[in-house]
């Protein structure tokens, strides 16, 4: 939205009706397809413990299973959704959550409507109508989330605060754009991970900036604490 | 005000809201009436940082606090039970008939056939041949001999769970399967009736042209009203999804299949619950012997009526108001 002209990114952005816009990272099919695998793993051994302990009921445990088979097979997903933040263990576990198109939870609703229609995406082998449609559409919807209006995203992060390495603040020869200083903030809370060669020779790209110093990377440092008001105005 | 004295000022507020979000101790520090407010704050807030270009991190930190907030007070929330309770007594039949038009052409898909099949076994019963292989017949045949203990696919007390776990499993699914099969242009619930009504006509014309009326009628009569109704209902669901897609009418087709989408499910719901019904009587009733046939036709016949006052006059008045309330 800032840029004329936008990323090619994963980023949905929802405007709000406090004005604000939400960003959400939307989840693609791979990281999908593994929840799924892992969710199918653990549907699959409940199954067999089920089917392990049930004959002992005779023919009525029998029906106990088809019972079991039943809510596994189209209320698992539905239950973890609606009750446990929008995730089914395969989904948590790799980070990812269920959310409505406009960045609220999924509600009982959309969750039935979403996984019901997997048989359609599952048509005519192996998700195959699923995948095209993630492929096909903006924000990697298949079929039952087209239907249902809801996204998969990246669940957000633990937020963690890393301090920037002190410098003397420096104040920058000419006011920067938003887009600007984020990049020399950036670059800043992720000095500690680079070796020192390499930290010059990215700063050396902001050219205007660290035109002529011997060292760009602690330029670059300066003016991110100087924007972060370590002294200063 | 620089990035530093902005934190200083707001940190102890983000605090309480980011307690408040966990729910925790710290919870009660706001009270309910100010967390419009409080949110609307952490936007203001997030929306300054954003403009002026603070770090990153702080960025990172309010939105996180506004979708959060965001998803606290936009989240569906309800009296599940209440609300099951209101749809079964009123939004369920004013939803279909709201959707009579589709709730017709589904049913007329899967009785024509079905009706239809009676018929034409009754004059011509070698036909059946073209559509059930020998073997299957014979099991059918057996199924409702005269001379069983229990009627029906299975016998034998303890089974009787066993077939309601199998009614559940196999019956829903099919519920389930003409929903999803109208994504497909409505293709799949047309299949789905039409197969269903073929199917489900010609066993029932082969076993009456046979004279095994009182173990087999006596057997589907008590289930027949909310088995057939059920599947017409989950038929019309699919065919909503697919009309949606064919004839969106003055909408792109996405927004038309959301629209549709949403009634659909709704429609499901019911159809689902009448399917679940339908196997319930079928395990513990419909299979019982010791029941004289006649009291399973006037079973059966008290429950077509009792739908077909259901649906003509439950949740008249009160159906439009609640009818679109969310899910």
């Amino acid at each position: 939205m800032t840029a004329a002209t936008p990323m090619l990114d994963t980023l949905s952005r929802v405007p709000t009706p406090e004005g604000f816009e939400l960003t959400l990272r939307l989840a693609g099919p791979v990281p999908r397809a593994l929840a799924y695998a892992l969710d199918l793993a653990i549907r699959g051994l409940v199954l067999f413990a089920a089917a392990t302990a049930l004959p002992y009921f005779g023919r009525g445990g029998t029906g106990l299973l088809l019972l079991c088979v039943f809510l596994l097979e189209w209320f698992y997903p539905v239950a973890f959704e609606v009750w446990a933040g929008g995730a089914t263990p395969g989904k948590r576990a790799f980070g990812l959550a269920v959310l409505n198109d406009n960045g609220t939870p999924v509600g009982f609703g959309a969750s039935v409507t979403r996984n019901l229609l997997r048989a359609a995406d599952f048509l005519p082998v192996l998700y195959a109508f699923g995948l095209v449609s993630m492929i096909c559409t903006r924000q990697f919807q298949r079929l039952g989330d087209l239907a249902a209006g809801t996204i998969v995203v990246y669940r957000e992060r633990a937020l963690v605060r890393t301090p920037l390495p002190v410098a003397p603040p420096l104040a920058p020869p000419f006011a920067l754009t938003l887009d600007e200083r984020r990049a020399v903030l950036d670059f800043a809370e992720r000095h500690a991970t680079l070796s020192g060669e390499r930290a010059d020779e990215l700063a050396a790209h902001a050219t205007p900036l660290v035109a002529a110093s011997p060292r760009p990377a602690a330029v670059l440092l300066g003016i991110a604490n100087y924007q972060r008001g370590g002294t200063g105005r | 005000m620089n990035q530093a004295q902005f934190e200083a000022r707001h940190e102890r507020r983000w605090r309480e809201f980011a307690a408040w979000l966990d729910g925790g101790v710290g919870a009660a520090a706001i009270a309910p009436r100010d967390w419009p407010q409080r949110y609307r704050q952490i936007a203001h807030h997030l929306a300054l940082a954003r403009d002026r270009a603070y770090g990153p991190e702080l960025v990172d930190r309010l939105q996180h606090l506004a979708l959060a907030g965001h998803q606290a007070l936009y989240g569906s929330r309800g009296n599940a039970l209440a609300g099951l309770v209101g749809f079964v007594g009123s939004g369920f039949p004013a939803l279909v008939r709201r959707e009579s038009v589709a709730v017709a052409v589904a049913a007329a898909l899967l009785f024509v056939p079905l009706l239809g099949l009676i018929a034409l076994l009754l004059r011509w019963p070698e036909l059946v041949h073209y559509l059930i292989p020998q073997d299957q017949l014979a099991s059918y045949e057996a199924m409702y001999a005269p001379g069983n203990r229990a009627l029906g696919p299975r016998h034998g007390a303890e089974s009787q769970l066993m077939m309601f776990g199998y009614y559940v499993w196999n019956n829903v699914k099919i519920d389930f399967q003409c929903f999803a099969g109208g994504l497909l242009f409505g293709v799949g619930a047309v299949f789905f009736m039409v197969y269903n009504g073929v199917m489900i006509g010609a066993v029932a014309g082969h076993l009456t042209q046979l004279g095994l009326i009182p173990t087999f009628w006596g057997f589907v009569a008590g289930h027949s009203s909310w088995e057939l109704l059920g599947a017409a209902i989950s038929g019309a669901a699919g065919l909503k999804l697919g009309w949606a897609l064919i004839a969106p009418g003055a909408q792109p087709r996405l927004a038309a299949l959301r629209a549709a989408g949403r009634v659909a499910v709704r429609l499901l719901y019911g159809a689902a619950g009448m399917t679940l019904g339908a196997a319930f009587i079928e395990a513990f009733w419909s299979s019982m012997r010791s029941i004289p046939a006649e009291v399973k036709y006037g079973v059966g016949i008290l429950f077509w009526g009792l739908f077909a006052l259901y649906f003509a006059f439950a949740g008249r008045g009160r159906g439009r108001a609640e009818g679109d309330d969310a899910h």
